[in-house]
């Protein structure tokens, strides 16, 4: 019992002192904290709203497991944002091509999604076994590659009215309705009623359910989840205990790009093509909802729906004139610093409280020593 | 004389364990005082409290009879108190000075380090205590002892004049250990106190004033060292007798477990740091090398694990060609390996004890498969081993930096002995442990050799390494200087040809029966 009260001490700590920091905040800036509050809950008391924040927790989910999987072994993917750009553009293009039944059309867009965002992450980790090429320095460079290079011109290239270059053409064709993530309101209506105005809960929540799960079990079932946490904790002693370190950063960073190339998918579903202005940020994004969640699967999951919650409420801030949007940017800061204070906190409370607790059991067991 | 350290009642628990249990300890000023124990008896925690690295639970710490309390060890340092680390803590890239300056430069006007004054504070401060370093040497090309020097150095330039040691010889050959006692006397005359810890017993009683011994967390017995001897503080150590390493008669089979020809490994500057060796490993067969650290005996163990690459020859391992296998197939195939550093090769410190079990050997049985881990079968595996060698800790749950050092030690002994490995490359075995569980220790290396185990045994305590071994070489910058039997040479002998002041003939390679000409025949 005291040890459950001790590990949620942590989280409810740092919700605590980032409501008390936010509050002071928006009081700052001349709003009242507590109608913003207000707003930001009522709002998402709403089916709808809770459909937008899951399609919203979905693509964060993801890309808090692809920075995960890089931070596991000490490499820092910060190339999440232009592998899932690439990775959806291709995907999209590729789609587009083919007429297929559902059950082989979706796998394909997906898989294509999955190998070129591993392979774009790859690059990173080869130049670092090859070249010693810091992968920090390689993917933001990498990113910059993508992102207004390739993409910029491919998505010019790709459009389907070649005569017109305007900024609403830009981007692939069209995919046909059997290369498409089907929602699930159904799944979710089974439980509450139907969803109004049009909103459509995306099917890749389902996916990245799956990929947390593969997570969890890579991690703790897997031989190659074994070595990917070695090779992070201790690379020299992993790499005595036969744990190939080259073949290890390679495969982690491909793995990382893997699931970097879902991200775009929740969006391709809605879509149904790479658009002139695709959704942005979402890697940079998941490095925060990784910290937040210290890369545990189930911690992440928190943490992204806690990030979804935020982003999905500057809208009906800007709304209501409660606040200002930008608010959401600052406390999504305020929680990630908290946390830090907070779990440091409870560490060594922990550690403190459980030795005065052995102390105590030892004392009545055997008065003469600490050893068993 | 007066005391100048007065521990009271010093309480420090940590999860699982009481390190430290209403423990006092008084050291006079201007002695030397070995503070001894079993491995986990928490003489490292009593003295990282006395350096402010951790704090006391209970008790208080007097200081030339004032109160202190110290939240960090900049507040010891204040004091002057000072303490070197059994793993230095030293930047390979700077100079000797740089790395004592390091921290507590002296600041010109305008920020620039006055190096002028620090080199002159630095040789004032060497010859006051009769220790002679070269403040312009890169430390990367010091040897082991002289590293130390530098760390004791380091610790006195910021003004201590109470220096704690934490196992200070675990890496020093007996040469070493020598140069080091007479430093450690010379400190004392310049009047300064020094509280060290050590498991070797004679050491201890040839340098010391006094002696305390803690068990289990308390203070056992605190005492004047005269008229004490090894056995009786071996007897309030463990309340066992002191074990020696003979071994038994020889098991030695003409199967060739390990062969290595011409073997010669070089460095990133294509410098060759072991050069053309030939030897031979029988099942059944120990084979020692001696050699101070930093001649080669690293690398060569690297080569034969797979962590280094060979440049020129052949290893093989029961018959079959290694030289390019990966790491891990050679684990596989039955290579078992104690690095000789614990922390940086043999443990991930932030896991907990059952996935270091596993390390190395993840993919065998019971620890896992080629793409399973069993964890059911792994934490059984890591009880065995905890009971099987001793190692103490609340639970196998907790994570390998909680465990003491030889504790440490022991974890990794027995994940290697316990894999049925057909070769041991033994770096250092009982670096660190106590005397009684290095009786153990000796115990279950013997009997694997008894069982056909073949085993490489590089080990800085020369008896351990005379006690242990069917065969012994020597290696001296990179090359096989020196074969002989360990039944016909002293440690001395050893010593000498470790240093190059014997040397022998080899140039005939790796003749199976010792060559055994006499070391004092030879001396350039
Ligand atoms: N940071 C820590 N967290 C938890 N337990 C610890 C920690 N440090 C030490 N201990 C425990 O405290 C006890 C004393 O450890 P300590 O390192 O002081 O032993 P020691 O006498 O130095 O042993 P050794 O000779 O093996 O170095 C051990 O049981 C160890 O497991
Ligand atoms: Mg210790």
């Amino acid at each position: 019992m005291r040890k459950i009260l001790l590990a949620a001490a942590a989280p409810v700590g740092a919700f605590i002192l980032t409501l008390i920091i936010s509050s002071i905040t928006l009081w700052a800036f001349g709003s009242n904290p507590f109608s913003a509050y207000g707003d930001m809950l009522g709002h998402a008391a709403k089916l709808e709203t809770q459909v937008d924040i899951l399609n919203r927790a979905t693509p964060l989910y993801l890309s808090a497991v692809a920075a995960a999987i890089g931070f596991r072994m000490n490499l820092f993917n910060i190339g999440v944002e232009g592998q899932y750009l690439f990775a959806y553009l291709i995907a999209a293009q590729v789609g587009s091509m083919f007429a297929l039944p559902q059950l082989l059309h979706i796998p394909l867009i997906m898989i294509t999604a999955m190998a070129v965002g591993g392979a774009y992450a790859g690059i990173a980790g080869v130049l670092k076994v090859t070249r010693g090429v810091n992968e920090v320095i390689s993917t933001i460079m990498l990113n910059a590659i993508a992102i207004s290079g390739v993409i910029a011109w491919l998505q010019q290239s790709w459009q389907s009215d070649q005569d017109q270059f305007t900024s609403t053409t830009l981007g692939t064709d069209p995919i046909d309705d059997s290369g498409l993530f089907p929602d699930i309101n159904g799944l979710l209506e089974i439980f509450t009623r139907d969803i109004a105005q049009g909103k459509q809960l995306t099917g890749l929540l389902l996916v990245a359910v799956a990929v947390g799960l593969g997570y969890h079990f890579l991690l703790t079932r897997m031989r190659f989840g074994f070595d990917l946490r070695a090779s992070g904790l201790n690379p020299f002693a992993a790499r005595a205990g036969g744990i190939p370190p080259k073949r290890m950063v390679v495969a982690a960073m491909f793995l990382s790009g893997a699931i970097a190339g879902l991200i775009g998918m929740v969006e391709l579903a809605d879509t149904a093509k790479f658009p002139p202005d695709p959704i942005k940020g979402l890697g940079f994004a998941g490095i925060a909802v990784a910290l937040l969640g210290r890369n545990n699967p189930f911690a992440m999951v928190l943490s992204a729906l806690l990030f979804a919650f935020l982003d999905v409420s500057a809208g009906i801030l800007q709304n209501t004139q409660a606040a200002t949007k930008e608010i959401v940017n600052i406390m999504q800061g305020i929680v990630l610093l908290a946390a830090v204070i907070a779990y440091g906190v409870s560490k060594r409370v922990q550690e403190r409280e459980e030795a005065r607790f052995t102390a105590e059991a030892l004392a009545e067991i055997d008065p003469i020593g600490a050893d068993s | 004389m007066s005391a100048v350290i007065e521990l009271t009642g010093i309480t420090k628990r940590f999860p699982g364990v009481i390190a430290n249990d209403n423990v006092n300890l008084v050291v006079e000023r201007g002695e030397i005082h070995a503070i001894c124990g079993e491995n986990g008896a928490g003489k490292s925690t009593l003295m990282k409290i006395l350096y402010g690295m951790q704090q006391a639970d209970e008790g208080t710490m007097k200081v030339d009879g004032e109160v202190v309390a110290f939240n960090s060890p900049t507040d010891a340092i204040d004091a002057g108190i000072g303490m070197v680390h059994q793993h230095f803590m030293l930047a390979d890239q700077l100079t000797v000075l740089e790395n004592v300056v390091l921290g507590a430069e002296p600041v010109r006007a305008g920020g620039a380090i006055n190096f002028k004054e620090a080199k002159a504070h630095l040789s004032a401060v060497g010859a006051d205590y009769g220790l002679t370093i070269d403040p312009d040497d890169m430390v990367e090309t010091l040897e082991v002892g002289e590293r130390q020097r530098v760390e004791i150095i380091k610790v006195l330039y910021r003004g201590a004049q109470i220096l704690i040691l934490d196992e200070p010889t675990a890496v020093l050959v007996p040469q070493e250990v020598e140069a080091l006692f007479e430093n450690m006397r010379e400190l004392k005359a310049g009047g300064a106190t020094i509280l060290f810890i050590d498991h070797k017993l004679d050491e201890v009683l040839e340098i010391s004033d006094s002696i305390t011994i803690l068990r289990q967390g308390k203070t056992v017995a605190s005492m004047k060292n005269d008229g004490v001897t090894a056995s009786d503080l071996a007897e309030l150590m463990v309340g066992s007798e002191l074990p020696s390493p003979e071994t038994a008669e020889s098991t030695v089979t003409d199967h060739v477990a390990l062969s290595l020809r011409d073997v010669t490994v070089v460095d990133d500057d294509d410098r060759s740091v072991v050069e053309n060796i030939n030897l031979t490993i029988h099942k059944g067969e120990i084979l020692g090398i001696a050699g101070v650290e930093g001649n080669g005996q690293a690398e060569l163990v690297d080569a034969i694990i797979g962590t280094a690459s060979v440049s020129k020859g052949v290893v093989e391992l029961l018959g079959t060609d290694i030289t390019s296998m990966s790491v891990r197939k050679r684990r596989e195939s039955g290579i078992a390996y104690v690095p000789e550093d614990r922390h940086r090769e043999g443990l991930m410190l932030e896991a907990p004890l059952w996935e270091n079990a596993a390390l190395g050997h993840q993919t065998q049985k019971p620890y896992g498969s080629r793409w399973f881990m069993n964890r059911a079968g792994t934490r059984a595996q890591t009880e065995l081993i905890r009971e099987q060698f001793d190692v103490r800790t609340p639970n196998v749950d907790v994570s390998a930096h909680a465990l003491s050092g030889g504790n440490q030690q022991k974890l990794i002994i027995g994940r290697e002995l316990t894999s049925a490995p057909s070769l041991l490359l033994a770096a250092h075995p009982t670096r660190g442990i106590d005397v009684g569980a290095q009786a153990a220790v000796w115990e279950q290396i013997r009997n694997a050799r008894k069982a056909g185990l073949a085993t490489l045994l590089i080990s800085a305590d020369l008896d351990e390494l005379i006690g242990l071994s069917d065969t012994i070489v020597v290696m001296l910058r990179g090359r096989m200087v020196a074969r002989l039997s360990p039944s016909e040479v002293t440690p001395r002998d050893l010593g000498a040809y470790m240093t190059g002041a014997a040397t022998q003939d080899t140039s005939s390679p790796d003749t199976s029966s010792p060559d055994t000409s006499s070391p004092d025949t030879a001396g350039r």
